[in-house]
């Protein structure tokens, strides 16, 4: 079974995005370059959501209850497929940007363009910054880190640790934005800010793993200051490399080796449900598991180098990074394998010791009171949704392969469950969609269509939307974890 | 092993004794459990697992049960529990789902005796059966509970949830086959043993997870759990549904719970997060707790009592690795903190009183006044119906009535709606405010408005034949305001007047209490109900031919009634005085400034106020002549509004500060002049005068003042289908789950400005429909209506 990262995948898409690379190569204006039939996510045909669309009343009702914009914008569109989180969804985002909160209005936008602007996510930053101005933000502050206030500065520590490696925010951070000065946060709105934070880090995940689109007719409000959205073409997105192969495999063979990887992968569901019962696998081996797929998370990525430049062949690369970076400072700082910080060991944040719904729930709830139910909902739903099926097979009950996901992100950021053998990931994801989840996971910014194609072809979009949610969810916590510890922490 | 059980042999018979400690652990602990020979306790944690001895005075390590050169995951213990028949018996769940027996009998050192691994995730909980030997039950993150049989190597039963996590189980200690076990959605489900197939009840006890669960060590029915949701709740499992019997409201989540032995009504708790106390709570005072442990400085995870028949003794473990032992006695009861009297007004001004029983009933003498012809005063005593226990007190209730009409404020009312505050030039202001305040029988507010013009406005405007007639006014309400410095000396308004009367009554032998209670309520009077303005007082006390009894109190009430007559002759004299002599400024301030302070200072009274007045017109003339500075008399005036403050008319106070303006309001402190906007307003909202207190809101530049009209805007529509309030977002009803307003012209909801005809009741946006009716005037929903927009 051929389960090599590099494994390449023959989707007709690949042929219309050489096409559109051509022509977005003569075309240096790229954002009319956009055909408008492309739909909501460069990586799922529109038919696909659009179809799930027509048919859900229900969706618009959310949008319309929901939605601060007051339209449909692409991600709703695309977490459609599955309404009953969206709805969790929408009105925990709602909640923490419209309701009854410690921060002012504009400033909850800005956080959020802070948030997107780690991971150079434009379409959330576009968003936000129409928003911003909306809720009556200064536009003065547009311009950059600079111009903000000195409070909202202060955050961006927290923000750089938050996104990338939340497992070095400790109590001293914390300590040093709510001591008490003139910039200082009361702990409630440093909590609201977090919550934000985390929200449209995973968002972001979520953005970039789905390849949403650009929103087709973004509102000139303000047209200076929108930055160009061009790294959401497709064929920048699937450029990376072995574009030729890919072009050249036979699409015949693609199919049935992806069959037989999904049987594959059903055969060994059923074979570890079975195992359970009889398996005995030492406490030593367990823990070495884990340290294992903590390791090996370390390569699973690194084999795909040709990432680390990823924009480099586009002129209007610097604007881009410029117009995202005014939002961040140090904007080298990115995830860093947990496994691999040698030296300085820090300890494994062990799950049972400060869960979700024992301690992070009382602690946000008890600061920015009933995020707390409305983000236990999400978790809550998006870990139980099901549809009970798997690609073409149905009653099937997806629940362990959900746990892998969820862990393996978990693991990931170095949170360990005591109860977990990860020796279960290592049977169940697959290498393609461990590099996938990695690549969502901590760099978003570098998920091509060729990784979300590449991983179980013969599953539904919806599903692999499913997938994505899941991952963004888990992102989140982990990050509110370590957050919510070091304020623990900083209030015993 | 031996040595040790001869030990507690020794103990067991032995009443127990300790005193107040803790010691040290090495790691934090996760649970606690006590050998039923009281001499001992098990910590266990993620990295400890030990035995400490319970002596006298202190704990002494006896065993460590984590052996092994590589301690393994079975050994981070989620719980912890020690069997109660069999005092080598332990066992222990693991974080990794393993559940773990330990015989403290076996000869190595490795004390581990089975091990079952059949749950798939961390087992939150273990129980022995409280009289079976053998018989282990464990409840799981997975859902599953299983029963284990100790004599076998798997389980003898599998119990599923069909829910989530399984929180807590719990053998019931009366019913041999019976144990609770609660879950992570809230719910509580009772199980026979020994039918494995589906639980005997299920209910919802808690909004989110429900932590734990304690079975009541005597009454066979009650369970008290205690969840996320900051409650405890006790349950009264015998009658056919599940009766929530108590609840008790903590400020955290609750993590363990355990009743108290030997007392009936009295639970242990502590929390999960954030609190870090253990307390003692009697279930039937559901907001104070009993006793409080303060000794932890991290959460605590663990609680025991350290014998099932000794209630004093309480142990607990905690996440800052330290294991304490209680006393009972040496708690910290916040009840003795708690202020134990209560006092309140009504809506008509009637005034409620409610102390601690055995504070009122010493004052029985006072009894005799309740039969007051006008002002009855009910003394309620209510007691607790149920039986009798003890630290619980009764409180007594005093209702003190105003007579209706007495207390009327209608000249309040009517000023607040007449004065004119802004919008036209000081001097009109002045003069209409005077006007309003001589038709309503106030005549020093009047001069005083008076006088404020003349100070600051150009004198050739006011006709000398004003100002005597002015002049005339004032002499002639001397009376009322020489009384009423002596009333407010002494206890002045109206509604306490038989108070007055009672405290004279009883002066000398009253309570302590009762004296306080007495002075609370004139200043309340003074401040707020009264708001105390002069004459009305006056009048008032006049109509109930009140004065004897109110002049009785002040001893110098007869030296105070003369000068008053006196007044108006020696007050033309003095003008007189003034304006021939042209003085000085420095004699002037000192002329000018000496009425005010012993008018503010009350002391020897009357005449005053008169005086001043008399002497400021004239001198203004004589300033104005001279060029002074207009702030010449700012400080002045400010004394003035302080006075009037202090009477209690704020409303006089707010009303030249907004007139005045920038005139006076840099010489009074900010502090100052936002207490006296503050309680205007408030004022005014309690008689409903919205717009009035607005307007004052609106005028006020004391940031915090005016930034009360921002707080609480909202205002919710009613659902334009069902008719009911919209609370959470006022564009879609949370019952019959639609969008209630859609605009005609785009078909999106409208979630900003909402404008609609009247006649047909369609609208939508405002940008949307003025566009629209500029070219169509029928409206945009097709309803043929001629709309109209103006």
């Amino acid at each position: 079974m051929n389960r090599g990262g590099s494994s390449p995948s023959a989707a007709a898409s690949y042929l219309l995005c050489t096409n559109c690379r051509k022509v977005l190569r003569k075309d240096k204006r790229i954002r009319v370059s956009q055909p408008l039939t492309r739909g909501p996510s460069a990586f799922i045909p529109e038919k696909e959501v659009v179809q799930a669309n027509t048919v859900d009343e229900r969706t618009n009702f959310l949008v319309e209850e929901y939605s601060t914009s007051g339209r449909l914008d692409n991600i709703t569109q695309v977490m459609s497929l599955h309404t009953q989180y969206l709805e969790s969804f929408l009105r925990s985002q709602f909640y923490m940007l419209r309701m009854d909160g410690p921060l002012p209005l504009p400033h909850r936008h800005y956080i959020a363009i802070m948030a997107a602007a780690r991971h150079q996510c434009s379409y959330l930053i576009n968003m936000h910054v129409d928003e911003f101005l909306k809720t009556g933000g200064i536009a003065e502050w547009l311009n950059g880190l600079e111009y903000v206030p000195q409070r909202l500065k202060n955050l961006n520590e927290i923000n750089k640790l938050l996104a990338h490696r939340p497992w070095l925010i400790t109590k001293e951070h914390i300590q040093k934005l709510v001591k008490t000065g003139e910039n200082n946060w009361s702990l409630p709105e440093l909590v609201h800010a977090v919550v934000l934070l985390a929200h449209y880090h995973a968002l972001a995940s979520f953005v970039f793993g789905s390849g949403i689109n650009p929103e087709r007719d973004p509102e000139i409000s303000n047209g200076l200051r929108l930055i160009p959205v061009n790294n959401f073409c497709v064929c920048d997105l699937a450029n990376d490399n072995n574009i030729e192969n890919a072009s050249l495999t036979g699409s015949n063979f693609g199919i049935v080796d992806s069959l037989s990887e999904l049987e594959a992968l059903m055969e060994r569901m059923k074979r570890l449900q079975e195992e359970r019962e009889d398996e005995e696998a030492s406490q030593e081996e367990m823990t070495t598991r884990f340290e294992k797929e903590k390791k090996e998370s370390l390569f699973v990525v690194s084999g795909d180098t040709f990432h680390s430049f990823p924009h480099s062949d586009f002129e209007d690369d610097m604007i881009i990074t410029s117009d995202v970076s005014r939002y961040i400072e140090d904007p080298g700082f990115g995830y860093e394998d947990f496994a691999r910080r040698g030296e300085e060991h820090l300890p494994t944040f062990r799950a049972q010791d400060y869960t979700w719904e024992n301690h992070g729930f009382s602690l946000v709830n008890r600061l920015y009171s009933d995020i707390g139910h409305l983000l236990d909902e999400k978790f809550r739903m998006v870990y139980n949704l099901t549809y009970n099926t798997m690609a073409t097979h149905e009653d099937v009950d997806t629940t362990m392969l959900r746990r892998a996901l969820f862990n393996y992100v978990h693991c990931m950021f170095g949170i360990r469950y005591d109860d977990y053998d990860y020796g279960e990931v290592n049977q169940l994801l697959e290498r393609s969609l461990k590099v996938y989840i990695k690549t969502v996971t901590c760099y978003p910014e570098r998920t091509t269509k060729r990784m979300y194609d590449s991983y179980w072809r013969q599953f539904k979009h919806s599903e692999k939307v499913h997938v994505n949610l899941l991952l963004m969810e888990a992102r989140m916590q982990a990050e509110l974890l370590y957050a919510l510890r070091a304020i623990t922490r900083h209030l015993t | 092993m031996e040595k040790m059980s001869r030990v507690t042999t020794a103990l067991s018979g032995s009443v127990l004794t300790g005193r107040t400690m803790h010691c040290h652990l090495d790691a934090p602990a996760n649970a606690i459990s006590v050998c039923r020979d009281a001499a001992q306790v098990v910590v266990a944690g993620r990295s400890i697992f030990k035995i400490y001895a319970i002596e006298e005075e202190q704990f002494v390590e006896k065993l460590n049960l984590r052996v092994g050169r590589k301690p393994s995951l079975n050994l981070s213990c989620a719980d912890v529990v020690w069997h109660q028949m069999d005092e080598n018996l332990l066992a222990t769940a693991a974080t990794n789902g393993v559940v773990v027996t330990w015989n403290l009998g076996r000869p190595s050192r490795n004390k581990q005796d089975q091990l079952f691994t059949e749950h798939k995730r961390t087992v939150n909980k273990v129980c022995f059966h409280p009289t079976e030997a053998h018989v282990l039950l464990s409840g799981s993150q997975d859902g599953f509970m299983k029963c284990f049989d100790l004599r076998r190597k798997d389980s003898v039963s599998t119990f599923s949830g069909q829910s989530e996590s399984v929180r807590d189980v719990q053998f019931s200690i009366r019913d041999y086959f019976t144990f609770a076990s609660t879950f992570e959605n809230g719910n509580v489900q009772l199980w026979d043993i020994r039918r494995p197939d589906r639980c005997e009840r299920m209910f919802t006890a808690h909004n989110g997870p429900v932590f734990c669960c304690d079975w009541h060590p005597e009454d066979r029915g009650w369970l008290a759990t205690g969840g996320r949701d900051k409650m405890v709740k006790v349950w009264d499992m015998a009658t056919h549904r599940a009766k929530e019997v108590h609840c008790v409201q903590t400020i955290a989540s609750v993590a363990r719970v355990k009743w108290r032995p030997e007392c009936r009504h009295h639970l242990a708790t502590c929390s999960m997060m954030v609190d870090h106390n253990v307390y003692v709570w009697d279930v039937r005072r559901p907001f104070v707790p009993a006793a409080m442990f303060e000794e932890h400085r991290d959460v605590t995870t663990g609680i025991a009592w350290r014998h099932p028949h000794d209630p004093s003794f309480l142990l607990s473990g905690s996440k800052d690795s330290t294991l304490c032992q209680h006393l009972f006695r040496d708690a910290s009861q916040p009840v003795e903190r708690a202020n134990p009297e209560g006092l309140c007004y009504g809506l008509f001004g009637d005034l409620a009183f409610a102390a601690k029983e055995s504070l009122v009933a010493t004052e029985s003498g006072r009894k005799p006044y309740a039969g007051d012809r006008r002002h009855p005063i009910f003394f309620k005593r209510k007691l607790d119906p149920a039986e009798p226990f003890a630290g619980l007190a009764s409180s007594a209730l005093n209702v003190f009535e105003i007579e209706p009409g007495s207390g009327s404020m209608s000249w309040f009312v009517d000023t607040a709606e007449r004065y004119a505050l802004a919008g036209r030039p000081l001097a009109e202001l002045c003069d209409h405010n005077a006007k309003v305040a001589r038709e309503l029988g106030r005549n020093q507010v009047a001069q005083t408005w008076t006088m404020l013009r003349i100070i600051y406005c150009s004198p050739g405007l006011v006709p000398t034949t004003n100002l005597n007639h002015s002049v005339g006014k004032g002499s002639s309400c001397g009376l009322p305001l020489m009384n009423s410095f002596n009333l407010k000396d002494m206890a002045p308004g109206l509604g306490s007047e038989t108070r007055l009367d009672r405290s004279k009554g009883d002066t000398r032998s009253d309570t302590v209490l009762l004296d306080s209670s007495a002075t609370l309520i004139t200043n309340e009077d003074n401040e707020e109900t009264e708001g105390s303005d002069v004459p009305t007082d006056y009048l008032l006390g006049d109509v109930e031919g009140e004065d004897d009894e109110l002049y009785l109190l002040d001893p110098e009430h007869a030296h105070s009634e003369e000068p008053e007559y006196v007044l108006p002759q020696e007050a033309f004299p003095l003008r007189h005085e003034i304006v021939d002599t042209p003085p000085g400024p420095e004699h002037l301030q000192d002329k000018a400034d000496s009425p005010h302070v012993s008018g503010s200072e009350a002391d020897a009274a009357s005449l005053v106020p008169v005086d001043s007045s008399f002497s400021l017109i004239s001198v203004s003339h004589a300033l104005c002549d001279s060029r002074l500075p207009p702030d010449f008399f700012s400080a002045l005036v400010c004394d003035m509004l302080r006075f009037y403050a202090e009477q209690g008319d704020v409303q006089m106070a707010v009303s030249v500060l907004i007139v005045l303006g920038e005139r006076v309001r840099k010489d009074i402190d900010e502090q100052t002049q936002e207490h006296w906007y503050t309680s205007y307003i408030d004022l005014l909202q309690r008689f409903c005068l919205w717009n009035v207190s607005n307007q004052v809101v609106k005028l006020s530049t004391s940031r915090a003042i005016s930034c009360l009209n921002q707080a609480s805007t909202t205002l919710h529509v009613n659902c334009s289908h069902c008719k009911r309030p919209m609370s959470s977002r006022g564009w879609v009803c949370d019952r019959c789950r639609r969008c209630a307003s859609m605009c005609a012209v785009c078909h999106h909801v409208v979630k900003g400005l909402f404008v609609w005809c009247q006649g047909c009741s369609h609208g939508g946006h405002l940008q949307h429909i003025m566009k629209w009716l500029e070219g169509s005037s029928h409206c945009p929903a097709g309803c043929g209506h001629l709309c109209e927009y103006s």
